[in-house]
């Protein structure tokens, strides 16, 4: 199992508030990690440090965050965000921008601005979040003028677009109807080939129908950490099968 | 068959018309509802009261009344142009000067300012709207024209003398005054809409940008697109303000009526002019005239204004719907 991303005793913090406590994790690449828990264990918080957003809304952390061997929370943000993408909980697609300027936003953010290159990118992005026959008549549309589902995966299109090597997705699904929480899922199946995959999910369905490895974060702490087989199957921790047992949470 | 009114007849005969239970809720219901009703009449009773005042005017002058550039009380002939071109040229450059800058003021406190830093700012900017115009007027006239007289204006036609806006005799009232004390009377107008407008635009759209790559910069540019509509509408309540604004404008603007290309020459506002010459308007005709002025200034000011209030509204439906 080769790593992508190894936490090293995360600590994360909102103003004097520990949210996050000693968390050491070790994320497999190009696999999907699902991170379940009850509401307000971290599960969020955790993989917001992974790319740095937990920063922008005030948050501070300590720890190391190697990703491919190098501390994250050392580098540039910036430049971070573009090798770790997120999706996030509400689908939020920018509603000034056409669907073909929404998956090119992160192109052109990162100074792209020829066409023959965004182009293809554009429709390569569409098709890997199998968005593409849905609205490949129609790019010049607002990306708000979309459904829900579409919106969820045309903001999956614009992360895939910057082409990063992490994807986190901060339960994509949750605002979603079934049919478009299953398409979603099937995505997700489909890009763990290329991408490592960090997904934070409520619903532990899910969790177990997209995941490899399955972690269970409670009041901050990681209780266990495990394949995803084991974890629904066979805990270890009293805890953890309490919680996938549907006992509390 | 006799006919009686049951006692559950007459609850029904009561119900019809006070469709809630409760006779205190059904009075308060219709009394705010008539309340409501009465802003809306007094619009309408203010528009019908000022047409039918100038009649006379706009029997005699029609259509010439707009175009016409001779505002003369002594022969009776009263052609506004002047004194539109006045309005609308000081608050159009009033306008093109503020803008940067609140939009300027606005992004810091919406994006960039930390929240211990921002209320009080906003608290400040608010309270500048709230000035007595009066108050700005005075400070015209003591400060802000002479320094115009001295430095500004000399300054001005020395280095852009070549250009018709900066020429003539630098008297400091003038339109140029004006200019600039709109500006600073509409800057926070426009920077606390825009403000507010920027912080409707919520969180998960500057999280989206930031999430690819994006630059602070960047980020608050796409939020900057996103408020086109809003910020354009905060403008035009700015320019609303603008050129209904009487005191401070009446102070310093010279009050001739006159077009002119030199901003350091005097012009007139609509409603300077009715502020100055309402006292002396003694003849019909005059009385007549002026209040074609408010009524001129009355439909601009409404269309204005409305359209403005429309287009921040739009914004907060936008994210309300999506």
């Amino acid at each position: 199992m080769e790593i992508k991303i190894s936490v090293k005793n995360l600590e994360a913090f909102y103003g004097k508030n520990k949210v996050l406590h000693n968390i050491s994790i070790d994320i497999p690449k190009n696999k999907v990690l699902a991170i379940i828990g009850p509401s307000g264990c971290g599960k969020s918080t955790f993989i917001r440090c992974l790319n740095r957003m937990h920063e922008v809304v005030g948050g501070s952390i300590k720890g190391e965050i190697l990703l491919d061997g190098e501390d994250l929370t050392k580098t540039d943000p910036v430049l971070l965000r573009k090798r770790v993408g997120m999706v996030f909980q509400k689908p939020n697609p920018f509603p000034s921008m056409s669907i073909f300027d929404n998956v090119a936003a992160g192109l052109k953010l990162n100074g792209v601005r020829n066409k023959k290159l965004i182009t293809p990118i554009v429709e390569k992005c569409l098709k890997q979040s199998a968005l593409w026959d849905e609205v490949k008549d129609q790019l010049d549309k607002s990306g708000a003028n979309i459904s829900g589902g579409q919106q969820q995966r045309l903001c999956i299109a614009r992360t895939l677009a910057v082409d990063p090597e992490v994807i986190l997705m901060d339960e994509p699904a949750s605002a979603l109807d079934p049919i478009s929480t299953t398409k979603i899922e099937d995505l997700i199946f489909q890009l763990k080939k290329d991408y490592t995959i960090v997904i934070v999910t409520h619903n532990m369905q899910q969790a177990a129908r997209v995941s490899d490895y399955t972690a269970f974060f409670y009041m901050g702490e990681i209780i266990e950490f495990d394949e995803t087989n084991k974890i629904f199957i066979s805990p270890s921790n009293k805890q953890t099968e309490d919680y996938v047992r549907g006992r509390f949470g | 068959m006799s006919y009686s009114v049951s006692k559950k007849e007459k609850n029904n005969f009561l119900k019809r018309f006070f469709p809630s239970n409760n006779l205190g809720d059904f009075i308060f219901e219709r009394l705010t509802w008539l309340f409501a009703l009465s802003v809306f009449l007094l619009v309408i009773l203010m528009g019908y009261e000022m047409y039918e005042g100038s009649k006379i005017s706009m029997q005699k002058f029609g259509f010439d009344f707009l175009v016409n550039s001779e505002w003369d009380p002594v022969q009776e002939i009263y052609g506004a142009l002047p004194i539109i071109y006045g309005t609308i040229v000081s608050s159009l450059l009033a306008l093109i000067i503020a803008l940067p800058f609140s939009i300027g003021v606005a992004v810091y406190l919406a994006e960039v300012a930390p929240p211990w830093l921002e209320k009080p700012l906003s608290f400040l900017v608010e309270l500048l709207a709230g000035i007595p115009s009066v108050i700005y007027g005075l400070w015209g006239i003591f400060v802000l024209v002479p320094w115009i007289r001295t430095d500004v204006e000399p300054y001005l036609s020395d280095k852009l003398g070549f250009l018709p806006f900066f020429r003539g005799a630098p008297y400091g009232f003038g339109l140029l005054a004006a200019v600039l004390i709109l500006t600073i009377m509409v800057l926070p107008i426009i920077t606390s809409i825009t403000r507010d407008v920027l912080k409707s635009v919520p969180r998960s759209q500057r999280e989206a940008a930031l999430a690819l790559g994006a630059t602070k910069w960047q980020s608050t540019i796409i939020v900057l697109k996103d408020a086109k509509s809003g910020i354009l509408g905060a403008t035009m309540l700015g320019f609303g303000r603008a050129i209904g604004e009487t005191m401070a404008v009446t102070m310093v603007i010279g009050n001739r009526a006159l077009i002119s290309p030199s901003l350091f020459d005097p012009s007139y506002t609509m409603a300077s002019v009715i502020a100055n010459e309402f006292t002396e308007a003694t003849s019909e005709m005059y009385l007549s005239a002026l209040i074609q002025l408010a009524l001129v200034l009355f439909v601009i000011t409404i269309f204005v204004n409305a359209l403005a209030r429309l287009l921040v509204w739009s914004m907060d439906r936008k994210w309300k719907t999506t």
